[in-house]
């Protein structure tokens, strides 16, 4: 393997934004959570969810400022390291990422500011608004990136222009194009049960370290009901997803299912080894039928194999094929623990159950491990082309010489395990430690003349005289 | 005929969105810039917390005019982006440090902390170094034949390039010195006065040095200015020599602001000073959004694409710029120690 500047974009790339999906994958779900916990504690005024509250959020600063500032290296990626892909698309997908510039990041970035740094400087209902509205961007942020990826997997609506370049000639036909409507409820379900693995894990690790019970014990439960009712619906939206790629990008299913002959009967594979040189899968273990039955709603239905393709067309096989089956063996583990979580709740026996405790500080970290796993499958299998069907990936490439784009991987990696490994450790110590239950006296306050607060302005805390500061 | 005036409208939002980059993140990294000269912790917590709200904000501008770039001048980011790859790779991971140290210095222990302190204000140096290289190797002009950057990988780096970068930090720090006199109290009100007026000096004579020595860059530029080796053009000459009048001017009412203990006066006449700077800029380069290789009619994107973006961005920047204005306006006040969340 040669490392020229296309394989070391490729890394870049791959490694970059495999480092920023961790974020949003996490801090999609949590804003929203956060919002519930806010809107809990205004509608109840039970200290619990203010205490909750102010424990995750500080877990979402640091998830976010990770996030927003692994971001803005990928939104410049596309021109240092894919330029000609820049040139080329540019007139389709570059006004889907200016609306998410303005309708998302601006908002998400703004109202941030008034949701951690204005806990005590506006009145509680406008600091919900301010959640919300973080909340509200993240979500609108991953569509409009959503329906740019969506687009290049399954391109429609543009035209070539005279120099060669790609218009659109339907912008609605681009951003609703075949696989935006399914790749983005999958995502954002994903996101959603990220974080419910994460909190559901945390609340039991606190239990049963016996911390934070009454805090624990709530954010337990709101994990697993989220668990135990979109890990099912995950399932049949990733059904979805793949009806819709087994339409438009067919050589990418056999990938991800690992067949090579065209037949009936199609299996679905539980275990095997793709190699590519001999052009089958080693010991194959799986169910004939089931995998025709699937993708296609009929056992006997004749799908195509990878053979099916001229060589040069095919996508890796191993990482799709291996990238798929973690994703779905998490998935199915996060439906065993909802459907496990809403036995013992149903019970009441969800406090004592230690093992189940056990297994979910276990599972804590499998979102991320589906979310990256099934955007490795999603993209390893599109290639070889970055735009499906229409450019290709080794077409797109800048001219920056290799020893450049080695340079920059190379302190990417370095920068990002020191980073990253410090904010993980700064996010578990958090989570270690436990929600503060602790009721401080309130402070007084010494406002400088000015402030918010001498003004009149009533904190979020002035409305509840029981409770203190956190 | 509508086309042109798309691709004019858009070259006109985009350098207003770095604009308002420089006028806002320009203090962020300021602050920055001037944490070593901070006397301790409690003050240099101050100093963060005096920018803490509002930085992410701030650099969304930079996101805005990265992908407005892209989005609207796909051409242009495609040759320019691999031309600076190296400087904005550099800035790319400065910024990386000096955002994530917001968090990060108030989570680490006694080390960690210290790291994290050093992590912030050296990221802000360097992004701000990496901004003036790029401005400086892009002011320069940029290799290009038939749209494809055809130079080295290490073109940007000249005399040029560095002094601009030089001139960068120093008035990056004066915004941010600006920032701190408007946004903190006792001690370090006064300090943050005194730095106002150093670097007022400093980013005079660097505004200065920047000015003539773009004049020699090129001499399209030194002709539109009226000037050529060896006359001047006084009607042209004329028109355009009050601009490097009024920035003096404006340098003088800063300092005399600071002197005297204005409170929001210095910030803004700095962030006239660089508007100043920058139209001036403008006028050398004019018309080119890659200088003397490609206007922005030649790097227009298509034009449904350019129109869909402006119907977005006709009602989104409006309400944009008013809830950032809302939400500076709700942390007016000094900054205090209640600030912090943590
Ligand atoms: C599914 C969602 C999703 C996906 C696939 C991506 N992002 Fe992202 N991005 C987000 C969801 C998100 C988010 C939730 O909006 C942020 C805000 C903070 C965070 O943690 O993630 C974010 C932050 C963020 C920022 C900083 C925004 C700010 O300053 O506030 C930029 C510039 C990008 N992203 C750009 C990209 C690019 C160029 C991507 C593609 C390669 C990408 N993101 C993939
Ligand atoms: C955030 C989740 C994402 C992850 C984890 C991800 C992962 C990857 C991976 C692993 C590759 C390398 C594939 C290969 O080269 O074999 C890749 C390539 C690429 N992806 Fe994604 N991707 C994500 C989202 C996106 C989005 C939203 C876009 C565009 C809007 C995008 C655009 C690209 C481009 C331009 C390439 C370069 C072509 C290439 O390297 O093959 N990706 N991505
Ligand atoms: C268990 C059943 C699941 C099935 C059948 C399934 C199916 C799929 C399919 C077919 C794709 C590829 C779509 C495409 O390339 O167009 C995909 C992608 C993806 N999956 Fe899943 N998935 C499942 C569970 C999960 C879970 C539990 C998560 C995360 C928590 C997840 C996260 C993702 C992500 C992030 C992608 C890439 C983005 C996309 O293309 O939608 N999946 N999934």
């Amino acid at each position: 393997m040669e490392f020229d500047a296309l394989l070391l974009s490729r890394l870049q790339f791959a490694f970059t934004v495999g480092f920023h999906i961790i974020f949003p994958a996490f801090t999609i779900g949590l804003a929203s959570f956060l919002a519930v916990l806010e809107g809990l504690w205004l509608a109840t005024k039970k200290p619990v969810y203010r205490n909750l509250y102010l424990f995750w959020v500080k877990i979402f600063a640091l998830s976010f400022g990770m996030g927003v500032v692994s971001g803005v290296v990928m939104s410049y990626q596309f021109g240092t390291n894919w330029s000609v892909f820049s040139t080329q698309v540019g007139s389709v997908i570059g006004p889907l990422l200016a609306y998410e510039v303005l309708t998302a990041f601006f908002l998400e970035a703004s109202f941030l500011g008034v949701m951690l740094f204005g806990w005590k400087k506006v009145g509680p209902k406008l600091h919900f608004f301010a959640t919300c509205m973080v909340a509200f961007g993240t979500l609108m942020s991953a569509f409009w990136i959503l329906a740019a990826n969506s687009w290049m997997q399954t391109p429609q609506g543009f035209a070539f222009a005279d120099d060669g370049t790609m218009v659109a000639t339907n912008f609605v036909d681009v951003i609703f194009n075949p696989s935006t409507p399914s790749r983005f409820m999958h995502m954002v379900l994903a996101a959603f049960l990220t974080t419910a693995m994460v909190v559901a894990g945390a609340s039991a690790f606190a239990l049963l370290a016996r911390k934070a019970i009454a805090e624990s014990r709530i954010a337990l439960r709101m994990g697993i009901l989220m668990m135990a009712i979109v890990a099912p619906l995950q399932v049949v939206v990733g059904h979805e997803s793949g009806v819709v790629a087994h339409e438009h990008q067919p050589a990418k299913v056999a990938a991800m299912e690992g067949w090579w002959e065209t037949q009936a009967q199609q299996p679905t594979l539980l275990f095997g080894w793709p190699d590519e040189g001999n052009e089958t899968t080693h010991a194959a273990i799986g169910i004939p039928g089931m995998g025709s039955w699937f993708v296609a709603g009929d056992a006997n239905a004749e799908l195509e194999g990878l053979k099916a393709f001229p060589k040069e067309d095919r996508p890796p096989v191993w990482m799709t094929f291996w990238g798929f089956r973690v994703m779905v063996g998490m998935g199915l583990i996060m439906v065993a623990l909802g459907v496990w979580g809403a036995a013992l709740w149903v019970f009441r026996r969800v406090d004592g159950a230690k093992w189940y405790q056990r297994a979910l500080v276990l599972a804590a970290p499998s979102g991320f491990v589906a979310v990256l796993a099934g955007w490795i499958s999603a993209e390893v299998g599109r290639q070889p082309y970055v735009v499906y069907g229409v450019l290709r990936t080794a077409d797109a490439v800048s001219p920056v010489p290799a020893g450049s784009i080695a340079l920059s991987l190379l302190f990417f990696m370095v920068v990002y395990a020191i980073v990253f490994t410090a904010g993980a450790l700064y996010i578990l110590r958090l989570m270690a430690k436990g929600p503060d239950t602790e009721e401080e006296p309130p402070k007084d306050t010494r406002e400088p003349p000015g402030s918010p607060l001498a003004t009149g302005v009533k904190s979020a805390t002035d409305k509840t005289p029981a409770s203190g500061e956190a | 005929m509508f086309g042109i005036e798309l691709s004019m409208i858009w070259a006109v939002l985009i350098a207003v969105a770095v604009f308002l980059y420089v006028a806002l993140d320009g203090f962020d990294l300021g602050v920055g810039i001037l944490f070593p000269f901070a006397k301790d912790r409690h003050e240099r917590d101050q100093m963060q917390a005096a920018i803490a709200p509002v930085w992410d904000g701030n650099e969304t501008w930079l996101v805005l005019g990265g992908g407005g770039l892209f989005a609207a001048f796909p051409k242009a980011y495609a040759a320019l982006m691999p031309a600076l790859y190296l400087p904005i790779i550099l800035m790319l991971l400065a910024l990386i440090f000096r955002g994530v140290a917001f968090e990060f210095r108030h989570h680490g222990r006694e080390r960690g902390r210290k790291w994290w302190t050093v992590a912030f204000s050296a990221g802000s140096i360097v992004a701000a170094a990496a901004q003036g290289l790029i401005l400086g190797a892009f002011v320069q002009g940029v290799n290009v034949v038939d749209g494809v950057f055809v130079g080295g990988p290490l073109d940007w780096l000249t005399p040029f390039s560095i002094l601009v970068a030089a001139a960068l930090v120093a008035g990056y720090a004066l915004l941010g010195a600006g920032w701190l006199v408007y946004k903190t109290q006792g001690e370090l009100f006064e300090r943050a006065r005194a730095w106002v007026k150093q670097l007022a000096l400093l980013t005079a004579m660097g505004m200065g040095a920047v000015s003539l020595a773009t004049l020699g860059v090129d001499p399209r530029v030194t002709y539109r200015w009226g000037l050529t080796m060896t006359s001047i053009d006084w009607s042209t000459f004329i028109v355009l020599a009050p601009l490097p009048i009024v920035a003096g001017g404006l340098c003088f009412l800063l300092w005399r602001g600071a002197d005297k203990g204005q409170h929001l006066q210095p910030y803004l006449y700095t962030v006239c000073l660089f508007l100043v700077g920058y139209v001036g800029l403008a006028i050398s380069l004019w018309p080119y959004i890659i200088p003397f290789a490609m206007t922005p009619q030649e790097a227009a994107a298509a034009d449904n694409a350019l129109s869909l973006m402006l119907w977005g961005a006709l009602p989104m920047l409006p309400i944009i710029l008013g809830y950032t204005a809302y939400v500076y306006w709700l942390f007016r006040a000094k900054v205090s120690d209640e600030a912090s969340y943590h």
